[in-house]
Formats: C-alpha cells, sequence, structure tokens
C-alpha cells in the first residue's frame, strides 16, 4: 500500500507515560531531533514530584510536550495534535487537552484490568472499547509485546527488555514523521559506549517501532513539518537551567573571576547545581552545602574572599537565605541569588512552575533591604540575564535576585547562541592595596557617584578592616548607633539600588503600537503565551502591545510613561497579582490582572479570550 | 598547597607585592582602634588578649589573617582585631568561613563562636565544618550561658539551671561539645581556660599549628549572668582535684601532689591514689593524642565535680589530633585534575554543546 507525505504548519505532541517510562527522555530526544530539521519549538515537560510515583496511577503520570512547526512558535501549545499513551492513567489525565479528530497512539499493554483500576476506570469501562473515543483517531499498538517480542534472544530480562517501550514509540513517530533516525542512533552509541548489549537492544527497538510505522496497512500518512523561517545562524536546542548555567560560566570568565556557586539540592533547581559542577575545567568551585542557610553564607564568605559568588534555590530555599542575604546586602557585597520558582507557598507544588516569589524575592528580608531583581523571559533568555546579574551584581555592590521559574528552567527551545568574543567583558575594581603613606586613610565604605562602595578583599596589603552586620557608619564602616547615621545609611542603599535604574535599556515594547487601547505587561515565563496572543490580536486588526519587564526592580525609567500611553494595562501572572502590586505601587496606576495559579502555564486560548473581552469592552461607545 | 592559579585576579594581592615582607608586629599592633565593648571582668579580656599575643609571636601577616564570628558577646571578637574581619550572623561563620577559605585558600582563618552560637543555632554547620575538615580555627567561648541576650540557659548549661527563661529550672540535658565534635569526626580537638593564659597561649599556638579544623574549647567565666561556672576547673583550690592537665606521651596525671592517676580497668577509666603504693605511673594510660577511641572516651570525661561524688577530672590540652586531607585542598586538587582530564575551559565549546545546526 502507498503511503503519502502531508505538510502540516505545526504539531503539538504529548509524550504521557508512567513516570517511569522514560517520557522525559523520548521527549528529549525528539525534540533535540525536531530542532535539527529547522522547525522552530517549544516545550513543557510536566512530571510528579515522587520519583517513582504509585505505577499506574494518575498521580504518577509524567509528561513531555513539544509544539513545533513551520512559523515562529512561541509556546508548548494549549491543546495536542497528538497523545501518546502508555498507559490507561496517561489518556485518562490528558484526554481533556487532545484536539478534536486528534491522534491518540495508545500503547494497548498498558490497558489491562490493573491500570484500567489504579487509573480509576468504572468497573468493566475500557475507553479503547467503548466509544468515549469517538471522534480521536486512535492507533492502538501493543507496544510492551512487540518489544519483548523483538528483545526476546537479547539476553536482557524482562525488566530491562520493557524500558526499551519508549525506544519503540520515538522509532514510530520517527517515521510519522518522516525523520531519520541519525541523531538518536548517535545519541544512543555516546551513551552507551560501554554497554554494547543494552545499546544493541536499544537500537534494534527504535528501528523496530519505526518500521512497524513502515510495514503496518493502518498508517497510510506520513507528516513533514518544514522549518521554519528564522534568523540566519547557528543554532542549538537549550533548556533554561543549561543556559543559566552557561551565563554563570560566561560571566565568571568575561569578569576574569572563580564562580563559587552554594547550593542545597531543590526542585527545580538543581540543575543549576548539576550544570555547574561538571564545568571544574572553567575553574568553577560548586559548594553542596549543609543546607539553604549555609550554601547562601557560603557564597557571602566566597565574596567577601573575591569570588563571583553565587547561590541558587527554589522559594522554601529563599525562605531559608533571607537572613543571609540581608547581611550580604548591608555589607554590600556582590552576589547572586537564583530563585527557579516553583508553586508555593511552602512545600508547594515542587515540580510545578509558578511566579509567587517576586514579592519574596523584593520584599523578603528584615529591615529596609531593597534588592535588584531581574528575570528571564524564556530559556534562551536565561543566558543573557544569568551575565547581566552578574554584571549588575558586580559593578554595584550589591546581591541581585535572579527569578527564573520551573517552566522556563526545564523547558527547550532553539537557540541561535552567540561567539564568546562577541560577550562583552565585565570590569571589576578591586581597591588596591595600601602601604600607609597615603594621605587619607582607607575608608571601606566610601562611595562613588553611583553610590557604590570599593571591594576590599582579604588578602589586600593595608586594607585591613571589619565589617559586619550591625549598622556601620558612613565611610569608615565602624559600628554605629547613632540614629541620624542609621537614617542615612538605609537611604543611600536604597538610592545604591534606585541608581540602577541609570546602567540599565529602557522599557521596549516587544510588539504592537507605541500607544493604544490595551497594553499587555509581562514577566519572565508569559512572555511565550503574551507574544502569540498579541500578534494574533493585531493580525485581527486590535489595539494592542505587549512589554516584557526584564529589570523589576528598579524598573526601567521610562516604564510609566510605556504605561500610561495605553488605555488599559492588562498584566497576566501564574501569581494572585505580584507584579500588578509592584505596579500600582510605584505609579498609582490602576492595572488589570489576569491571573492562573493552577501550577501550569497560562494558555493561548484563555489569554487571548481574556484580552479579546477587553479589547472588546473597550470598543463599546459608554 | 596544590594551588595552580592565583585566587583572585586582584593585582595588589599580597603574594604579588614586590619585596612583600612585612615588619615585625607586636601583639598591641593586632589591636584595632575600637573601644572593647565587653563587661568589665568579662573572660574574653584574657581570651582576647592572648589571641594579640600569639599572632605577634607567630608573625602573622595581620593582612592575610581574617576573623569570622557569628552573633553573641564572643562574636564582636573581630571588632578588635587589627586584621580583616566579618561579624556575620548567628550561627553562621563556619559557613562563611567555608567560603572564604575556598575563595583563598592562602588566607590564615579563624572563626570565632560561643556556645549558642555554635551549637545551638549553629550546631548544623559546626558538624559539617568538622566533617570536611578545612583548615581554619574555632575558638569556642563557652560560657555556658546566653550573655548578649540578658541571660539564658545555653545549650551547654547544666540541667535545672534558673534563669529568666526557665524560672522553675531548665529541662534540657546540656550538650557536650568535644564528644559531640568526636562524632562529627573532627580531626582535632582541644580544651583550655580563660583562666590560665599560659596554657591558652600554648593551646592556641598548637591549634594554629594543626592542618584541618582545630576545635579548641576555651572555658570563659561571664561574671555577669553566670559567674563561677567553671570556677570548680579554674580557681586555686578546687583546681588540682578536678582538672586533668593533658600532655602528648604522658601518664594522666593529676592532683594537689600530682598524687593522682587515672588507670584504665578494661575499658573502665579509674581514679587511682599514686601514694599508697598499689599503683605507680607506669600502671598508668598514657595521653596518645592520636589515638581516636581513648580521645572519645576523654570528651566523656564530664562529671561536674561539685554535684558527683566520683567524678574524674576534665581534661585540658590536646585531646585529639589526627592528619586527614582539607577539604580546600581537596577542591583545587579537584579543579587541577578536571584541568588535566577534559582541558581548560572553552566558552565557545561550552555554549554550542554537542549538537548544532545552520540556517542559512
Amino acid at each position: 500500500m502507498s503511503k503519502t507525505t502531508q505538510i502540516k504548519e505545526e504539531v503539538t505532541i504529548k509524550f504521557a507515560g508512567d513516570s517511569g517510562d522514560g517520557m522525559q527522555l523520548t521527549g528529549t530526544l525528539f525534540t533535540n531531533d525536531t530542532a535539527l530539521t529547522g522547525s522552530d519549538l517549544a516545550t513543557f515537560p510536566d512530571f510528579p514530584a515522587e520519583i517513582r510515583a504509585p505505577q499506574g496511577t494518575l498521580a504518577g503520570v509524567s509528561g513531555f510536550q513539544l509544539h513545533f512547526g513551520s512559523k515562529k512558535i512561541f509556546t508548548p501549545g494549549d491543546e495536542f495534535d497528538v497523545l501518546v499513551a502508555m498507559n490507561a492513567a496517561a489518556l485518562k489525565a490528558n484526554l481533556g487537552r487532545i484536539k478534536k479528530n486528534g491522534t491518540i497512539i495508545a500503547n494497548t499493554d498498558g490497558f489491562d484490568k490493573k491500570n484500567l483500576r489504579l487509573s480509576k476506570y468504572p468497573d468493566g469501562e475500557h475507553p479503547l472499547e467503548n466509544d468515549s473515543l469517538d471522534g480521536y483517531e486512535v492507533y492502538q499498538m501493543p507496544i510492551t509485546k512487540m518489544t519483548r517480542e523483538c528483545l526476546k534472544d537479547s539476553g536482557l530480562g524482562t525488566k530491562e527488555q520493557d524500558r526499551g517501550k519508549n525506544m519503540f514509540v520515538l522509532g514510530f513517530l520517527y517515521w510519522r514523521y518522516n525523520r531519520s533516525l541519525d541523531s538518536t542512533i548517535q545519541y544512543l552509541e555516546g551513551k552507551f559506549s560501554k554497554k554494547p548489549k543494552i545499546l544493541e537492544a536499544n537500537l534494534k527497538v527504535l528501528k523496530a517501532g519505526y518500521h512497524y510505522g513502515e510495514t503496518t496497512e493502518t498508517f497510510t500518512t506520513k507528516y513533514k513539518v518544514k522549518a521554519a523561517p528564522m534568523e540566519k545562524g547557528t543554532y542549538r536546542s537549550i533548556m533554561g537551567n543549561q543556559a543559566l548555567v552557561m551565563g554563570l560560566v560566561t560571566a565568571s570568565k568575561k569578569a576574569g573571576l572563580p564562580l563559587f556557586y552554594g547550593s542545597y539540592p531543590i526542585t527545580p533547581a538543581s540543575d543549576v547545581l548539576h550544570g555547574l559542577a561538571a564545568y571544574k575545567n572553567f575553574g568553577v568551585k560548586t559548594f553542596q552545602a549543609e543546607d539553604e542557610i549555609a550554601a547562601v553564607a557560603a557564597a557571602v564568605g566566597a565574596s567577601y574572599g573575591g569570588n563571583l559568588a553565587i547561590t541558587g534555590t527554589s522559594g522554601p530555599g529563599l525562605a531559608l537565605k533571607g537572613e543571609a542575604i540581608g547581611l550580604a546586602m548591608i555589607l554590600e557585597i556582590p552576589m547572586v541569588i537564583v530563585n527557579v520558582q516553583r508553586g508555593g507557598p511552602s512545600t508547594g507544588l515542587p515540580t510545578k512552575t509558578e511566579q509567587s516569589d517576586l514579592l519574596q524575592a523584593m520584599y523578603g528580608r528584615n529591615g529596609e533591604s531593597p534588592l535588584p531583581i531581574i528575570a528571564p523571559n524564556s530559556p534562551a533568555d536565561c543566558f543573557e540575564v544569568a551575565i547581566e546579574a552578574c554584571r549588575l551584581t558586580l559593578q554595584h555592590m550589591t546581591p541581585v535576585v535572579l527569578l527564573s521559574d520551573g517552566y522556563i528552567a526545564n523547558g527547550a527551545e532553539p537557540w541561535k547562541f552567540p561567539k564568546a568574543a562577541d560577550i562583552p567583558e565585565i570590569e571589576v575594581n578591586f581597591v588596591p592595596a595600601r602601604d600607609g603613606n597615603e594621605a587619607e586613610p582607607f575608608l571601606p565604605y566610601k562611595r562613588d557617584e553611583r553610590h557604590v562602595r570599593g571591594w576590599a578583599i582579604p588578602g589586600t596589603k593595608g586594607l585591613a578592616h571589619r565589617i559586619g552586620g550591625l549598622e556601620k557608619e558612613a565611610n569608615t564602616g565602624n559600628v554605629s548607633y547613632d540614629p541620624a547615621n542609621h537614617e542615612y545609611m538605609t537611604k543611600i542603599r536604597q538610592a545604591k539600588v534606585d541608581a540602577i535604574a541609570d546602567y540599565i535599556p529602557a522599557q521596549e515594547i516587544s510588539i504592537g503600537p507605541d500607544e493604544g487601547e490595551v497594553l499587555v505587561l509581562g514577566w519572565g515565563s508569559t512572555y511565550g503565551v503574551i507574544q502569540a496572543i498579541t500578534h494574533e490580536l493585531l493580525a485581527e486588526g486590535h489595539s494592542v502591545a505587549h512589554a516584557h519587564i526584564r529589570y523589576l526592580n528598579p524598573f526601567p525609567k521610562n516604564l510609566e510613561a510605556v504605561l500610561i500611553s495605553y488605555n488599559k494595562v492588562i498584566i497576566p501572572e501564574i501569581n494572585n497579582g505580584q507584579l500588578c502590586k509592584l505596579i500600582r505601587d510605584k505609579y498609582m496606576i490602576e492595572v488589570i490582572p489576569y491571573n492562573k495559579i493552577q501550577g501550569v502555564p497560562i494558555s493561548n486560548a484563555e489569554l487571548k479570550h481574556f484580552v479579546k473581552g477587553i479589547l472588546e469592552q473597550a470598543a463599546v461607545p459608554v | 598547597m596544590d594551588n595552580s592559579e592565583p585566587a583572585t585576579r586582584n593585582p595588589y594581592f599580597m603574594s604579588q607585592l614586590p619585596g612583600g615582607g612585612t615588619v615585625k608586629l607586636k601583639a598591641k599592633d593586632f589591636a584595632s582602634d575600637q573601644d572593647v565593648r565587653w563587661c568589665p571582668g568579662c573572660g574574653d579580656y584574657s581570651i582576647l588578649k592572648q589571641v594579640q599575643s600569639v599572632l605577634a609571636e607567630l608573625e602573622a601577616d595581620k593582612d592575610n589573617t581574617v576573623f569570622i564570628s557569628g552573633i553573641g558577646c564572643s562574636s564582636r571578637f573581630p571588632y578588635y582585631m587589627n586584621t580583616y574581619g566579618m561579624h556575620s550572623i548567628h550561627g553562621r561563620a563556619p559557613a562563611v568561613a567555608t567560603g572564604l577559605k575556598l575563595a583563598n585558600p592562602e588566607l590564615d582563618v579563624w572563626i570565632i563562636t560561643g556556645d549558642g552560637d555554635g551549637f545551638s543555632i549553629g550546631g548544623n554547620h559546626m558538624i559539617h565544618a568538622l566533617r570536611r575538615n578545612l583548615d581554619v580555627n574555632i575558638l569556642l567561648f563557652n560560657n555556658q550561658i546566653y550573655g548578649l541576650t540578658k541571660g539564658q540557659y545555653s545549650p551547654t548549661s547544666e540541667v535545672n539551671k534558673k534563669t529568666k527563661s526557665t524560672p522553675f529550672g531548665s529541662l534540657d540535658h546540656p550538650i557536650n561539645p568535644l564528644a559531640l565534635a568526636m562524632g562529627a569526626d573532627a580531626t582535632y580537638i582541644a580544651r583550655s581556660m580563660d583562666r590560665d593564659p599560659k596554657h591558652l597561649k600554648q593551646m592556641l599556638k598548637r591549634s594554629h599549628a594543626h592542618k584541618g579544623t582545630a576545635l579548641l574549647e576555651i572555658y570563659q567565666n561571664c561574671n555577669i549572668f553566670n559567674d563561677g561556672a567553671f570556677f570548680t576547673f579554674t580557681e586555686k583550690a578546687s583546681k588540682p582535684e578536678t582538672t586533668l592537665y593533658l600532655e602528648h606521651g604522658q601518664p594522666l596525671i593529676f592532683g594537689p601532689e600530682k598524687n593522682k592517676g587515672i588507670r584504665l580497668d578494661g575499658f573502665k577509666p579509674t581514679v587511682v591514689d599514686l601514694t599508697e603504693g598499689t599503683y605507680t605511673q607506669d600502671d598508668l594510660w598514657i595521653h596518645d593524642e592520636h589515638d581516636q577511641m581513648k580521645g572519645q572516651m576523654l570528651t566523656r570525661f564530664f562529671d561536674d565535680p561539685r554535684t558527683t561524688e566520683d567524678y574524674l577530672p576534665r581534661p585540658f590540652g590536646v585531646i585529639y589530633a589526627e592528619e586527614r586531607p582539607c577539604y580546600d585542598d581537596l577542591l583545587f586538587k579537584q579543579l587541577k585534575a578536571a584541568k588535566e582530564q577534559v582541558g581548560e575551559g572553552d566558552l565557545d565549546a561550552m555554549i554550542a554543546g554537542g549538537t548544532t545546526w545552520e540556517i542559512n
């Protein structure tokens, strides 16, 4: 039977299975191969907090969503064209988000009585056998059986054989989307170079999946998604935490300072620790501390000693670090605090995304302790923002908070990466040694025109001095309880942070008119969805623009002017309205919040519907 | 120290100064210009004086010496030293010092802490500092009370202590700091007291000479909130009966006339009278500061002579010392090995990663 190839502009696939089924790897490998075809893409891994949640249950479903296309792709997609369901629970958990007429690839071996019971289907109900999937294109494939059959002579046990079933799915999808197996073969050869038996088994199953598509008569159509019109250049696929790691290492080299990273394992920030630990050959010192407090305190010590000091964590860890961050703030030493946000409060939703630590970053310390805050808007943007955070901290002698989130951290996108030589150096000026013959005494807290003090590190001749968490006398840094001095020092530390506004770029409009009816204002990981809907609404003739804030404290100097150029400002956030509070407080401008607090990104459809509603209200004459 | 590159690129770093020799300093040169604000009569004065004097004798370089403290009376110490210093936050000095030492392993780092700072709020960091064994010195000022907050019982206070926060007596069993340190596999523990400056000075020098984390517990009198807590060990009348000064290779002897000794009866240390004729010095426990098992036992010489009849004397001196690789050395060795193994890091190669593609 002949097979036809159909061209698609965009496709969203959701890989879903038990958390031990290898869905994250399958998704990642398919994504990497997709990137090589030149399509644009965005991904969204979604996994349970438990490493091996109870097998076969709804709680144990792990998913990986990939949206790719021959046009600009902003988000991982609201709904799927294709759902790969490795078991009944994976189908049940995702059924609500498959597009009308979408495709379901079901591993029938994951739908036995036990699976149906664990995924809470009523007795006697079998979703593949009744009419519940009418309207979908359902492919039933005994993937586990076929994998076992394929490996029956491999000498591997059943458990090991079953681990290969994700390769069967991957092979099948490569066939369906008209791909070659090369990139995955190359990956497997590298990964299992010392385990030839496992390598052979994986390759065999991968090819079996591919050939299954080719030879089985049920499958008549292959699909092809062409390359997207992207800027010329060299690209790679990148995840947020990975980009963050590389940005920090790059900043360390550009500043000429050894990088010290103090951290305590916490989801979803641990990959930053893992990533940096692998770059010891760059002189990167990673320190896995005994707790969050030790991690930040060690970074304080390393900064005092003249290293580029970073500490990384997620929300609950930031809460624990608060006092030590306050110390770094009053000492006025450089340090970057990376917070890869997750669902809160308390332990909250460790593996889910949220933007709910903005106010914690802004206010979460005792006393008057303002800190600059900066946020990346996409996985690739983490690279640039990490370098910028290091530049700010080193040049303004203040700790800086970098707010990423779980969605950015684990999401992937193609990245047109820069050449190292094109990235500017970061100037660092330590206070020079003294021989005692200077006219003026050394004043550790003397400031320059930006209110920035010098970085005087132990080991420098003639600069021995004492610093600490007690209030300091201006200039000398000696302990002072003088009332007027305390007020002065409080204000000067605030002024130092405020002055950073003079050294950051003005707020730009990402897309849309410079003035008009509605401005959609975002920060962090909502960038993609706001871009997508603004493009669509502009195409539909609406007066709408998108601005995305990278610098959350201090705000860019022109931000107020930007905001008042529109009749209405909508702020979508994955929290209960935190940027709204900051904007209202600072500018006394009324803004319209759009909040989603479900541990998942805002969908294209819901946000578009909301913004359209506001635009249409405006169109009604009063 | 296998540190292949300078720890910082500060062009003014000490070792890089032309002819960077130092002038011989006196004890008073290590005193800062700040007024010392401890209560008159506080045991901290004695410790401060001995540290300043020891640094002078060691010909320490004040620009290469750093004191890191937490919070509490003792933690004001760095302000009074004319060296580098940081008065950090409560309990965290060991962690701050760890980062500092890893940033610049050439620094001579001293941690100043107290019984509350080091063994209550900062107990966790203490344990981990000891097991990691960075090359730093820890001076534990133990006064068995919270002084700066005006007299609450501390984790080393005896049971049933009546303080402002425990008007009916405290219930908590006290921490034995040196026993805890042995549990954390400390490579060096020693004990001294504020009222024996000569011994204190000797112990400060010994602790400083130890390569690794050296924990020196100093019994320090808080004459305001816990006056006389250690008098049984420090005052002339009772001291000979209650204290045991340890010397490596020497038998455990104490008493007003050196008339008592400690003998091991199986695993049980027993006090014996050397004048009766039953036992001689040859029968006694010979102190071996490298013996971890016996070191553990010595930390358990923890009776209170005021309340225990058959008490063992409290040991002072170096209880245990061993050589074990330091975390800071290991880290720099690992950095060097990584470079040798995979080559000096190349930014462009890192950024490009494994797989790239061209859009033309």
